[in-house]
């Protein structure tokens, strides 16, 4: 196994004497597709939310390309190159696509502080290559997100994630209330993040599709790691037994 | 065209601003061309910018999905905040630094209880409502301090303009508003705003500091109702503590015609900045138009509730036009 990017030593999480996550230690290599399985109230979000930032681990370490890492908000973990795609996705639908697109990190004209005015052209230019980069077809980055499909909206997160250079993409249950055939786009996205030498981390209750698309399998019960093992030295049936 | 027609449909402060124009040539003939020449205008013009600056905070604050029912206390609290100050022989300047600080802390504990204790902002404000009155007529001692005679109205009161057509405030109001615009369309903190208002948890996922943001828009919302009170005051010449009653509704009201969502996410400036026009304009042309003046009321509710079946039936026509997406 090469140098892992991302590694998590002894997470512990309590939640008001809610014992959420018992010591999880894992590692992610490089361009690897990690599938990660579990039933509600396995720690799996738990665990997805501490390393997007969402939440902090009760106590743990967070090592990425073996340097300790503290994450205490979404926007360190996004410094990181952590991005995260979420089920109920992350996008305003009041707002246009190239807004949606940079949220928390438009381009700037000019600034103080931190607050000043955006570029709006250099948003519009960027979102629609990025789009056009995620393989969608938009033709206007002025249009509500509120208007486009489930996988359209999908398909917009994936481009912003992409756009920002990710070193690891964790879907969250990304493929909850998609067609059947948005799915599909979904699974051949996650199977493509390995050409571009992104760590992919993908949750799901759909053992099918971890199946389908992850070179690696971690399933969890209870707060704890219950079976890592590649996607070809396992299979369905001992996935669903430890769980 | 077609795409245009969408756009503008779409557009949330459309039906306010086509009632406007409808409204005014109605009232233009119902009073005999009265309505449009230059003394009528000058007293619509001459109290607009008293509701409209107070109707910029609320439409900004309910864009970012909260809400302000202590705006009309605020309005009378900032004046007479001020006008004890100076009968104890405070400069106008630094009574005025001290109304604005008490306006923004205001601002600020209606924002941070609403944050802190997860409480809907309706709640907390109503709350404020009450106190911010209480604490005006508790520090005028029951009887509005006389205001010295060497007060900047030049700044703010006195006629202005091609015809002395308007106030200084008027002016102040259309600076506040196009700077208040510019912010929602152009920066980074009003996309923040749109959308913390528009879906939270999208923009607490994308680390966007969205309880300083929420803050920040109180504080605004409550300094330019306090700001808004003291031109009133200004104007009046005297600090009556009972100014601004029943105005947070009006605002609320202004918002909503001007096509912002109570929801949050939704709105513009300009819609508010209509919505409060629409609201002189009725108050000023039933009169001149010798309707009973006790239709103001009915008058503006109708068009609260007008305005936004209009808006979703817009919004709906709107979505079933198709255009490539």
């Amino acid at each position: 196994m090469t140098q892992p990017i991302i590694s998590v030593r002894n997470l512990h999480k309590w939640y008001s004497g809610v014992h959420a996550l018992k010591g999880v230690s894992l590692d992610f290599s490089p361009n690897e597709a990690v599938g990660l399985i579990g039933d509600n109230g396995a720690g799996k979000s738990t665990l997805i939310n501490i390393l997007s930032g969402a939440q902090q681990a009760s106590e743990g370490e967070i090592f990425l390309d073996n340097q300790k890492v503290s994450i205490r908000n979404p926007r360190d973990a996004m410094d990181l190159g952590i991005e995260t795609i979420y089920q109920y996705n992350s996008m305003v639908p009041t707002m246009s696509i190239a807004r949606n697109m940079f949220i928390g990190r438009e381009p700037l004209k000019f600034s103080m502080l931190g607050l000043g005015a955006m570029d709006h052209r250099k948003m519009a230019e960027e979102s629609v290559a990025a789009i056009a980069g995620a393989g969608l077809h938009l033709r206007s980055p002025d249009a509500l997100v509120g208007e486009l499909s489930g996988g359209q909206r999908q398909g917009v997160a994936i481009a912003r994630a992409m756009h920002f250079k990710s070193k690891v993409m964790i879907l969250d249950e990304p493929t909850n209330h998609l067609a059947v055939k948005e799915t599909n786009k979904v699974i051949d996205f996650v199977q493509s993040l390995k050409d571009l030498n992104i760590t992919g981390i993908f949750i799901s209750h759909n053992i099918h599709h971890v199946f389908e698309c992850c070179d690696r399998i971690v399933a969890m019960a209870r707060g704890e790691v219950v079976l890592d093992k590649r996607t070809t030295d396992t299979n369905m049936d001992e996935v669903l037994d430890v769980l | 065209m077609k795409r245009l027609l969408k756009i503008y449909m779409e557009k949330p402060e459309l039906a306010a601003l086509v009632l406007l124009v409808l409204l005014v040539v109605v009232f233009q003939v119902k009073s005999d061309g009265i309505f449009l020449n230059a003394n009528n205008l000058r007293g619509i013009l001459g109290i607009l910018p008293e509701i409209g600056l107070m109707v910029i905070g609320v439409t900004i604050l309910m864009i970012c999905g909260e809400f302000d029912l202590s705006v009309g206390s605020v309005f009378a609290l900032m004046p007479m905040t001020m006008a004890v100050l100076m009968a104890d022989g405070a400069p106008f300047i630094l009574a005025f630094i001290a109304g604005m600080a008490a306006s923004a802390a205001i601002g600020f504990v209606n924002g941070f209880l609403t944050i802190k204790y997860n409480i809907p902002s309706f709640i907390t404000t109503l709350g404020m409502l009450f106190i911010a009155r209480s604490l005006t007529i508790v520090i005028s001692g029951g009887f509005p301090p006389l205001l010295p005679n060497d007060l900047p109205n030049w700044l703010f009161t006195v006629f202005v303009g091609p015809g002395e057509l308007f106030r200084m405030s008027f002016v102040w109001f259309v600076l506040v508003a196009v700077l208040a615009s510019l912010m929602m369309s152009r920066t980074n903190f009003g996309n923040w705003i749109r959308a913390t208002g528009g879906f939270l948890p999208a923009a607490q996922a994308m680390g966007i500091p969205t309880a300083r943001v929420k803050i920040a828009c109180f504080m605004l919302c409550s300094m330019l109702a306090g700001f808004a009170g003291m031109i009133q005051v200004l104007r009046l010449g005297s600090p009556l503590p009972s100014i601004g009653e029943g105005w947070e509704l009006q605002a609320v009201a202004a918002a909503v015609i001007g096509g912002t969502a109570l929801s949050g996410g939704i709105g513009a400036v300009l819609g508010g900045v209509i919505g409060a026009i629409l609201i002189r304009v009725i108050d000023n042309g039933l009169v001149l138009s010798q309707v009973d003046a006790n239709w103001f009321k009915f008058a503006i509710g109708f068009l609260t509730i007008f305005a936004v079946v209009v808006n979703t039936w817009l919004g709906k026509r709107a979505k079933a036009i198709k255009v490539e997406t």
